[in-house]
């Protein structure tokens, strides 16, 4: 698939997050436009997967660690060809499959239930383990949020995928500095991220996180990296593509209006407006 | 065979099953020569897995490894493991995964390390998940029958240990059955129910009751969840009176869940026995008769039931 194409796919994503939070009136807009790229790349590009063989044994794996900001997973499943389009407006609703964080039960193309922080990435290094314990050859992508990273266990599942010499594990990390409370630097500072993770025996890429180019590159790196498990930071804007939700923590968690929406639609469509 | 601790028989049982089932994986948190997975790591290099002292981790990893097919044994000691609620609860329970659990040094019996290391709250947590079972096998042969049987279950399985070698309440021939109580003997007065390390205490109540003319039934509970409820409304009606008898917490366990079938049956009289305290370092026997388990405290608590 071609950059452009891509970048056509990611605005059809976004467009879809809006219309789906619109219609569940709550939900993440700010994450989940600021992964969007990452994850469209990783579903139309990067990824083994057969929208209509699900359950492929040798299937590449995906885990969202970051679960609040799964709207942009259904979307990007939605696009791919799993299910229906129209099945995404059910978000948040009773009865639906579209849980407000990604239940494997009810909705079996997600790879992980997930949406308490902290815990996705120890699940990714398990599906990993498991490739490397029964020879198989799938790969296995994990999505985690910059806030996440206070917590504890995502340490302890970083010491461990470089102990398990887990070469098929790649993460993405979407570091755009904002988590529901304020500026991640303010709440609680994760700098210096990336000696961090070099600290404890990651290969280590940062790209910018809306930039298709470079976030195909370094996904590519990853694969032909042999030793050892990648972190891929990926510089990325909060609430990006919509004026008014970029880098403002009010749009962490909260739905736009049916006014706003269309609005943030047709920025997405257009391109945002002139600053004024 | 002999008393021996269960967690042993859990280290011979799923090394010997890892022999013919190769998606059986053992998961351990810096505790292998005490929850017993020594031997499978040496046997089993390749599909065993020490992710340091990180229970946390080790539970969604374990979660993830059987979201792609394998079948983990993930160990610690109970009260290590299961402190880990919020993780089993998402990455085992809510995905559905196929994760058993396996908590050793379950109980005040653990004896001298003191109550840091003790589990008396675990069997509650596990409870309350939905798809979650637990099983406390009360000597080796139990054990052994129980391990094998949670290998081929289909879902999330919760085993509890213990450290301290139990004696033998099951006759050779023993077979497990998930779910079932099972009677070690008859009597007509009071059924005394009680489930692992106490099972020796509770039959040696039943020896002090006949002393004085009342006849005990003894039922062994291996499976608190899903609690065989059956069972326990048949013995609610032809009994009335029942003793649950546990080394764990009194509040979340055997007895918890003893007294709500019979509540909502509404029939029958139940009188828990059970850890109301912090305990402390000591030897079993010792802590048993402090903190309420021995065989006179569980007889006395049945004499109070014959009024």
């Amino acid at each position: 698939m071609t950059i452009p194409e891509l970048e056509a796919i990611a605005k059809e994503i976004r467009v879809d997050v809006i219309r789906m939070l619109v219609e569940a009136g709550s939900g993440h807009p700010g994450g989940s436009l600021s992964c969007t790229d990452m994850v469209t790349a990783l579903y139309f590009h990067q990824m083994r997967h057969r929208p209509d063989q699900p359950d492929w044994a040798d299937r590449d794996r995906f885990v969202l660690s970051k679960g609040h900001c799964v709207p942009a997973v259904y979307a990007a499943l939605a696009r791919a060809g799993y299910f229906e389009r129209e099945e995404t407006l059910s978000l948040r609703k009773l009865n639906s499959r579209m849980q407000g964080h990604p239940d494997r039960h009810r909705f079996p193309y997600v790879e992980a239930s997930t949406g308490s922080l902290g815990q996705g990435l120890s699940v990714a290094v398990g599906m990993a383990l498991a490739a490397k314990a029964g020879g198989k050859d799938y790969r296995t992508y994990c999505v985690i949020s910059d806030g996440e990273c206070q917590a504890g266990q995502i340490w302890e599942a970083a010491m461990s995928a470089p102990r398990f010499k887990l070469d098929n594990l790649c993460v993405l990390m979407d570091y755009n500095h904002i988590q529901l409370s304020g500026v991640t630097d303010d709440i609680m500072s994760l700098e210096p991220l990336l000696d961090k993770w070099r600290a404890f025996n990651w290969n280590t890429l940062e790209i910018d996180g809306h930039d298709f180019p470079a976030i195909l590159d370094a996904l590519k790196a990853a694969e032909q990296h042999r030793d050892g498990p990648t972190m891929i930071v990926c510089q990325t804007v909060k609430g990006k593509g919509v004026s008014f939700m970029e880098n403002r923590w009010e749009w962490h968690g909260k739905a736009p209006s049916r006014e706003e929406g269309e609005q943030a639609i047709a920025e997405i469509v257009n391109g945002a407006p002139p600053a004024s | 065979m002999s008393a021996i601790a269960t967690r042993v028989t859990f280290g011979e049982t799923v090394t010997r099953l890892a022999d013919t089932n190769p998606d059986i994986v053992v998961l351990d948190a810096d505790l292998r020569k005490s929850t017993m997975t020594d031997e499978f790591s040496r046997k089993h290099p390749e599909r065993f897995f020490d992710v340091g002292i990180a229970e946390g981790n080790m539970v969604g990893v374990g979660a993830g490894m059987a979201l792609a097919g394998k079948i983990p044994f993930i160990c610690s000691f109970a009260c290590f493991v299961v402190g880990r609620f919020e993780q089993i609860r998402m990455a085992v329970a809510y995905n559905r995964a196929n994760v058993k659990i396996v908590g050793t040094h379950a109980g005040i019996g653990i004896g001298e390390d003191g109550y840091s290391q003790m589990a008396t709250e675990d069997m509650g947590l596990m409870r309350t998940l939905p798809n979650m079972a637990v099983v406390q096998p009360a000597d080796g042969i139990e054990t052994r029958g129980a391990v094998e049987y949670i290998a081929q279950h289909d879902g999330p399985v919760f085993l509890r240990l213990t450290r301290q070698k139990v004696a033998d309440v099951n006759g050779e021939g023993y077979e497990f059955r998930f779910g079932k109580a099972v009677v070690l003997r008859e009597g007509a007065d009071v059924s005394l129910v009680g489930t692992g390390a106490v099972m020796e205490n509770v039959l040696k109540a039943a020896d002090l009751l006949a002393a004085q003319g009342i006849s005990a039934q003894v039922a062994n509970i291996h499976t608190i969840k899903p609690i065989d409820t059956g069972f326990i409304e048949s013995v609610a009606s032809s009994h009335g009176r029942i003793v649950t008898v546990e080394d764990h917490g009194i509040s979340g366990g055997l007895g918890s869940a003893v007294a709500e079938a019979v509540a909502e049956l509404g029939r029958g009289r139940v009188k828990r026995v059970g850890v109301t305290e912090f305990a402390e370092s000591g030897d079993t026997e010792g802590l048993y008769g402090k903190y309420g388990l021995s065989a006179e405290h569980i007889s006395a608590a049945a004499v109070g039931l014959m009024d």
